[in-house]
């Protein structure tokens, strides 16, 4: 904050800052993309709740792939597609330790869907975060299991039909009725307000399992890739409210147990 | 004196996996090594330790990773298309250094195959299966008790070295009985601290530890290769485990390892009695493979013969080994069928009178 | 002394575990034993088989094509190892069980019927014993003690009330084979 001058600002008043969970390593993330704000957020949950030293996180392959680079964590990076698996191995033989996977939706909800669907089957103890951008970022912008009806992607030059590639898998909701699951909730991080209620659950689930609960606690980011969809990001946004929101509602789908 | 047992193989190396301080066991049935998972879904929660029976070999395999990147000791087992469909994540460990135990009890392939024993796996165990330059530590026990030796054998080796450790059975020494006794083996006087690089939660008194296998940079990637390759040489250069049987005065010698190793061994006592100086020699470890042994070996017989549940898959690391100076000759059996002692006993008399005659001519 | 049995018949006759409770008595004896079943779908209704191999010097090969002692109980069984047996070896057939027992004659092909000496024990079960004991007579192999020792190994407690059936069974098979030696 050294060096700031503003009339109505003093040093003093710092009103954001780094989490000391964060590295100073700078984000690769492009521009607008929700998986910066969900990192910065991740780590602030953390640094906040004072577990710093007992949470470990699996990083997925896909965009967030060097989220270690990020985090001033102890992590693990795993293959394509089983984080959640990974993610069980280390809860199981450090239970007292708070363990997240993050993945997207070709990483979740493709080629890990067994995976996904056993790992809250069982009730591991664990976080599960779903970055839900309906589309393969990393690979450059080819079709996901999430992608909604005429989104053209590199694989689906004219747009997604149903007939030929099937429909968007909305895996969420089919989770949220596994009795492993114990806590299942959509949120989004595209307004300051949608953040804050992001943070809110995400703090939850971590105090969730710090208290003792059982079970998974799953959170599906709806998200954009200002890149693979070819917008900026204010575009992006509003793309989310106008056309995607309406297929993938927000809010909870199953409450915490009482 | 510790009590004898008589177990089936299988069996006795899920014993002595828990003996040996296993906390971790993530695995998927598949005939003919189910009564391992079996054993240990029994014992293994009781005994300090986390049992799952995955969803897949895939999982399975994910969960050992997850689970010994934390630095304890965990292991899978499988059989012949559960541990290809392990190869990728494998590959993560061997390139993550990350000590855990896996097992194939081998059955007889390609495909979904049979059930009964083989060796046709040798080339995925040594030369790596997945993708990428890197080697495990393969371990090939002939008996029960070896079944049971070697897990204790493979822990500590995989903790020295930072690498994972495959026991490479076959389906008949899994379901075989024979007697077994279990060494006095106290997990706590040789268990490695692995904190310094383990992802056991990071304390403020040091930064993340990290377990990952990118590094998109070609050079870092190649510097990453080269400490692999660095390991390898030493434990090549420490760790080559042989039994060698009547190899001193021996015309012939015939390796082969794991059961083919005792139908040899019989072989071996049949040429004798009819008067042949035939010997074995039985790698113990296939790798590290012990080619300075068969070198040394070379300079003194006139022949060699791998035996081979397999269509010959050893027989070029013997050939590489021996470097021409004598002939090696192949006798085997393929797709789950066990060579007899007396076919063997028939094709030493084949090579010994042609090999003799070769020398003499 | 080295003994190389084949014990052999249909799944669910007991003959894996007729072979395991005969390795167990070898061992002990502080005998090296090994025990070799077949295993998988073949023993579904097909044939089950087990090759144990009790001796002095450590075993070699667990797996064998030549037998000194063959117990067959039933006639797949019987066609597929009565060749295997060494000459002057032993065929040892469960009577009722084989239908064609044609023989080559340098081998001791002998029948018992174990079944019905069962039956007269009150107790078809223990056909597998009178078998067992009929393979202890040929030779001494291990003694009946053992067995019985074994036995309570292999056995669940609360089927340990039959071990004296078990004895008298053994005893009857080995009877059985006396007598032949001495006719
Ligand atoms: C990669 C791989 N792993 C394991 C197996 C072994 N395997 C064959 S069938 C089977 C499970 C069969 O279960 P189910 O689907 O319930 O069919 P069922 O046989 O009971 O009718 C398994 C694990 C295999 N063939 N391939
Ligand atoms: S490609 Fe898409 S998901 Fe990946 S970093 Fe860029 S915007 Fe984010």
């Amino acid at each position: 904050m050294e060096g700031v001058q503003c009339d109505y600002l003093s040093e003093l008043d710092v009103v954001w800052d780094r989490s000391e969970t964060l590295t100073e390593k700078p984000f690769h993330y492009c521009p607008g993309c929700g998986h910066s704000v969900m990192n910065r957020l991740l780590m602030e949950v953390v640094q906040e709740l004072g577990i710093q030293d007992k949470t470990i996180g699996v990083a997925p392959v896909g965009c967030a792939v060097f989220m270690y680079h990020y985090m001033d964590i102890d992590m693990q990076e795993a293959a394509h597609g089983r984080a959640s698996a990974v993610a069980t191995g280390i809860k199981r033989i450090l239970p007292d330790r708070f363990v997240f996977s993050y993945q997207g939706d070709g990483d979740l909800a493709a080629i890990g869907t067994a995976e996904t669907i056993h790992t809250v089957n069982r009730g591991e103890n664990i976080i599960m975060l779903f970055i839900n951008n309906g589309i393969y970022g990393m690979t450059g912008g080819q079709m996901a299991p999430t992608t909604l009806k005429g989104s053209i992607t590199s694989t689906t030059s004219s747009g997604r039909e149903y007939d030929r590639h099937g429909y968007p898998l909305d895996i969420t909701p089919l989770i949220s009725q596994l009795p492993g699951a114990s806590y299942v909730t959509r949120q989004s991080v595209d307004t300051a307000k949608a953040v804050r209620k992001t943070k809110k659950a995400l703090t939850k689930a971590f105090q969730f399992h710090m208290n003792g609960g059982e079970g998974v606690c799953f959170l599906e980011i709806v998200s954009n890739c200002p890149s693979g969809w070819k917008m900026t990001p204010i575009e992006s946004n509003e793309w989310l409210q106008d056309h995607v929101f309406n297929h993938y509602p927000l809010g909870d789908i199953k409450p915490f147990p009482k | 004196m510790p009590e004898k047992q008589l177990m089936k193989g299988n069996e006795a190396l899920a014993e002595a996996a828990i003996r040996a301080g296993l906390k971790g066991y993530f695995g998927y049935p598949i005939t003919p090594q189910s009564e391992l998972l079996e054993y240990l879904s029994r014992h293994l929660i009781d005994r300090g330790g986390e049992f799952i029976q995955a969803e897949s070999e895939v999982a399975a395999i994910n969960m050992v990773y997850g689970a010994a990147g934390c630095g304890k000791r965990v292991m899978t087992s499988t059989s012949s298309p559960g541990y290809s469909l392990m190869q990728e994540a494998i590959s993560y460990i061997a390139c993550g250094e990350l000590p855990c135990l896996l097992v194939n009890v081998v059955r007889g392939g390609p495909g979904l195959g049979t059930i009964q024993p083989s060796q046709g796996d040798y080339f995925q165990a040594v030369k790596g299966g997945g993708h990428g330059d890197y080697r495990l530590i393969v371990l090939a026990p002939n008996s029960v008790q070896e079944m049971a030796d070697f897990v204790f054998k493979g822990f500590d080796l995989a903790d020295q070295y930072r690498n994972p450790v495959l026991i490479l059975a076959d389906g008949a020494l899994g379901q075989m009985m024979e007697p077994v006794t279990f060494p006095d083996y106290n997990p706590e006087d040789n268990l490695v601290d692995h904190s310094d690089w383990a992802t056991q939660g990071k304390p403020a008194s040091r930064g993340p530890n990290v377990i990952t296998t990118l590094h998109l940079e070609a050079d870092k990637m190649e510097a990453v290769n080269l400490k692999l390759q660095e390991k390898y040489r030493t434990i090549m250069a420490n760790e080559v485990m042989i039994e060698s049987i009547q190899t001193e005065d021996a015309d012939l010698v015939l390796v082969a390892y794991g059961l083919t190793s005792r139908i040899a061994h019989k072989a071996v006592e049949l040429a004798r009695n009819d008067g042949l100086k035939v010997g074995l020699l039985r790698p113990k470890t296939l790798f590290p493979f012990p080619s300075q042994h068969l070198a040394v070996l070379a300079d003194q017989v006139t022949s060699m013969m791998v035996v081979e549940m397999s269509a010959g898959q050893m027989v070029e690391d013997v050939r590489l080994a021996v470097n021409g100076k004598v002939p090696v000759y192949f006798q085997g059996r393929m797709g789950g069928v066990i060579p007899q002692p007396d076919e063997l006993l028939k094709r030493i008399h084949q090579v010994y009178s042609s090999s003799s005659t070769q020398v003499n001519s | 002394m080295k003994h190389e049995i084949v014990i052999a018949g249909f799944g669910g006759q007991g003959v894996l575990s007729m072979g395991m409770t005969l390795a167990y008595a070898g061992m002990l004896e502080n005998k090296e034993v090994s025990w070799m079943p077949s295993y998988g779908p073949e023993m579904r209704g097909g044939t089950a088989n087990c090759t144990v191999i009790i001796s002095d010097q450590p075993v070699s090969s667990p797996i064998l094509n030549s037998f000194d002692i063959a117990v067959v109980l039933n006639q797949p069984s019987f066609d597929k190892f009565q060749p295997m047996v060494k000459p002057h070896g032993y065929l040892l057939y469960e009577q009722d069980q084989i239908f064609n027992a044609d023989c080559r004659q340098d081998i001791h092909a002998i029948g018992i019927s174990a079944t019905k000496e069962a039956h007269a024990l009150n107790n078809k079960r223990a056909m597998n014993m009178i078998m067992l004991g009929a393979l202890l007579g040929t030779n001494a192999i291990v003694d009946i003690p053992s067995v019985i020792n074994a036995l309570k190994k292999v056995l669940p407690e609360r089927h340990h009330h039959l071990l004296p059936l078990n004895k008298q069974a053994l005893k009857k098979g080995q009877g059985i084979i006396h007598q032949v030696a001495e006719v």
